[in-house]
């Protein structure tokens, strides 16, 4: 198959200017004499390196990737908006691209004249819009508005318009940008259908976003970009799953930053022999509790008399905070008393990140009766199985009298994540199982 | 460059559609609408003229130009559409710039539909003059009316060109508006719109011969006044070849830049 999309080795570079030549003048670039060196680049940042691949003709393409990844960039490079610095873009037939809505519409006039206006920029002529007006309409769902201004639009309107003139310019190559999250379930569903009828006349579409389901649910190929670079090509499935991998790569590692940011050291500094001194970056500098305890942000207090010196959350594999449903995790405290305490109880609580309590237990209220803490120690919390629904979790951690006056208490101060491939709603998530009479039966998934 | 130049063509019903979008929206949703494309430059006159003829009463004596309010128009209208043009070119791309980022859309366009569409309300501020004449009993002949079109072509030529220049580089050095807002107030005092030529001394007359404004505004006054349309066809040629080097040098350096519009902007 002929591809319609060619790229070679494109790059594109964006210049950066110092402080001094952001603020260059006419005047003062004359003065110097340096009105054209001003005008070519310095300091640079490249937004795609050296990216070589082919859309072949009649395929869904997606290109997936984080934000700033480039993946915008090189949309506009292929609609021809923007030049690659170095490298060829080739492209077979007449392209539309969905890189905003409604671009160009004019807020005074009415929808109706801004879709002519709006076809003509895309290329179509005054009886091509005439011909497909209806559609267009009909397809917005704007029929009772479209003699409105388009500055009393709604921004859901604003968008469906842009949407509708676009899909009905007929390219050979659509290029959609992120645009199926505008509009309400319907619309997107209806977006898609036109998507899979490009597909079925044999046209090409260009589908960068973030939905990573849309893609490999209607892409045939797909690529992954990274620092605008390509880091994987090839089948939407497997292209998605490497992505994925290094998303959670890059939580965990953002979550331990955050962690070392939090307490000085951290679990991975101590496996690495670190052994400067654990000093708690949040210090336990106020004695008595806040006044709101449930209203408390992130924070530490206590009188002292015992402290949690560390606290480290563990997969089976080590220290980790990023888990899936039903992985077994540990929570695991250095505790310390400078003086022997026989009055002591610890403490848990794991909140979601609506600040729900999902879960709380202490030592006092599953009847263990405190007999003597002295000297450094450890604390294990276990959970067999972490039966949580996705999301983000914050941890309270604590060591307190039975009588509630805390030694050390950190709020809200320690992060896991809990990743699930099920979307299923809710905090908790029940061992459950379905079962079913046999003249209720559903199919086996495809693909599986 | 000479394929792109080629374009242009091809680009005329976007023009003709952003043009009567640009007046559309103009006067969208005030009372008199088009109206206001007459009225405006009639006060304005109205208003120079009172300044003029009343309060500053030294221009109206030249047995030349009279009657002074109709030869003042003369000049002042194309002016209005020259420094209009000029000063709506030169943000155009900036204003327009979601258009060059978002859509593959030929960024020449706006520069010229920003002309063009002052060249309307150019037009819709002729009547004036017509009610002028009659008012005064001044016949118009046939001769006249032919030169008018070619001082216009002039003109818009000259306007396409500079407005080039200045939309590509107000891109790059946004402190071009303000210094041409300047820099055009300057430019209408050394024009002989509200003076007439021979008021100028010699040497006044030296630099007057390097302000391709005021060989049109000549041009357009003698369709009406002095001794007749074709006493300063020299200059006005003159001015026309400048004009055609104007309008291909602006493109040049509009071609060059354009590659930076959708980043810059």
């Amino acid at each position: 198959m002929r591809p319609a999309v060619e790229l070679e080795s494109v790059t594109k570079r964006y210049r950066r200017y110092a402080g001094r030549r952001k603020f260059a003048t006419l005047k003062s670039a004359l003065l110097r004499g340096s009105l054209v060196s001003d005008l070519s680049p310095d300091e640079t940042l490249t937004a795609v390196d050296g990216v070589t691949f082919k859309v072949p003709e009649g395929s869904a393409f997606g290109i997936i990737g984080r934000n700033g990844s480039g993946k915008s960039t090189l949309l506009k490079l292929i609609a021809g908006i923007s030049k690659p610095t170095q490298g060829n873009v080739r492209v077979r037939g007449r392209i539309s691209a969905l890189i905003e809505l409604g671009a160009g519409f004019h807020p005074e006039i009415s929808g109706r004249e801004n879709v002519f206006i709006n076809g003509v920029m895309l290329g179509l002529t005054n009886r091509e819009i005439t011909e497909r007006f209806d559609d267009i309409v009909a397809f917005a769902e704007l029929e009772e508005f479209i003699d409105a201004p388009v500055k009393n639009y709604s921004s859901g309107m604003y968008m469906r318009l842009g949407f509708a003139v676009a899909v009905h310019v007929d390219p050979d190559i659509l290029i959609v940008d992120e645009v199926l999250a505008v509009g309400d379930e319907g619309f997107s569903l209806k977006c898609l259908d036109k998507f899979a009828e490009f597909k079925r006349r044999g046209k090409t579409v260009l589908l960068v976003t973030h939905g990573l389901d849309t893609v490999q649910k209607f892409c045939d190929e797909a690529v992954w970009l990274d620092e605008g670079a390509l880091r994987s090509q090839g089948d939407p499935r497997r292209v998605i799953h490497t992505y994925l991998q290094d998303v959670a790569r890059g939580e965990e590692k953002l979550l331990t930053e955050d962690d070392r940011r939090k307490f000085g050291a951290t679990a991975s500094a101590e496996a690495t022999g670190d052994s400067a001194d654990p000093v708690l970056e949040a210090e336990l500098t106020r004695e008595e509790p806040p006044e709101d305890m449930f209203r408390a942000s992130e924070g530490r207090w206590g009188s002292g008399d015992a402290v949690i010196n560390e606290v480290t959350i563990e997969g089976d594999g080590g220290p980790a905070h990023l888990y899936h449903t039903g992985d077994r995790m540990a929570v695991r405290l250095s505790v310390q008393a400078p003086e022997p305490l026989n009055d002591f109880v610890f403490g848990i609580s794991i909140f979601n990140a609506e600040g729900v309590c999902c879960y709380g237990t202490n030592t006092d209220i599953e009847e263990l009766i405190p007999d003597v803490l002295t000297g450094s120690g450890q604390v294990v919390f276990e959970i067999e199985s972490l039966d949580l629904v996705e999301g983000t979790y914050k941890l309270d951690v604590a060591v307190h009298t039975r009588e509630g006056r805390p030694y050390d208490y950190h709020r809200l101060l320690h992060t896991f994540r809990v990743k699930s491939r099920t979307k299923d709603a809710g905090i908790y998530r029940p061992r459950h199982r379905w079962t079913f009479t046999p003249n209720i039966r559903f199919r086996p998934r495809v693909g599986e | 460059m000479l394929e792109n130049l080629r374009n242009l063509i091809r680009y005329r019903g976007l023009i003709q559609t952003l043009v009567s979008r640009e007046l559309k929206a103009r006067y969208r949703g005030s009372v008199l609408g088009f109206f206001w494309s007459f009225i405006n430059p009639l006060l304005l006159l109205l208003v120079y003229t009172f300044v003029f003829t009343v309060v500053l009463p030294s221009f109206r004596d030249d047995p030349t130009t009279q009657p002074y309010a109709l030869f003042m128009f003369c000049g002042l209208l194309p002016w209005f559409w020259f420094s209009s043009s000029l000063l709506e070119a030169s943000s155009s791309l900036v204003v327009h710039g979601n258009l060059i980022k978002k859509v593959l859309f030929p960024a020449e366009i706006l520069p010229i539909v920003a002309v063009v569409a002052n060249m309307c309300h150019f037009f819709l501020a002729l009547p004036i003059l017509a009610l002028f004449l009659i008012f005064y009993a001044r016949p118009v002949q046939i001769v006249e009316l032919v030169w008018f079109p070619v001082v216009l072509l002039v003109q818009l030529i000259l306007s396409l060109g500079l407005g080039f220049m200045l939309s590509a580089l107000t891109v790059h050095f946004r402190d071009l508006r303000d210094i041409l807002n300047n820099l055009l107030t300057l430019w209408f005092f050394s024009t002989p719109i509200i003076y007439p030529m021979s008021m100028i001394p010699p040497v006044g007359k030296f630099f007057m011969d390097f302000n391709p404004f005021a060989h049109l505004a000549i041009s357009y006054q003698e369709i009406l006044f002095y001794e007749g349309p074709f006493g300063h066809w020299k200059w006005l040629l003159a001015v026309g070849v400048f004009s055609v080097v104007v309008f291909l040098l602006g493109y040049a350096l509009f071609d060059r830049l354009r590659d930076s519009f959708a980043e810059e902007v």
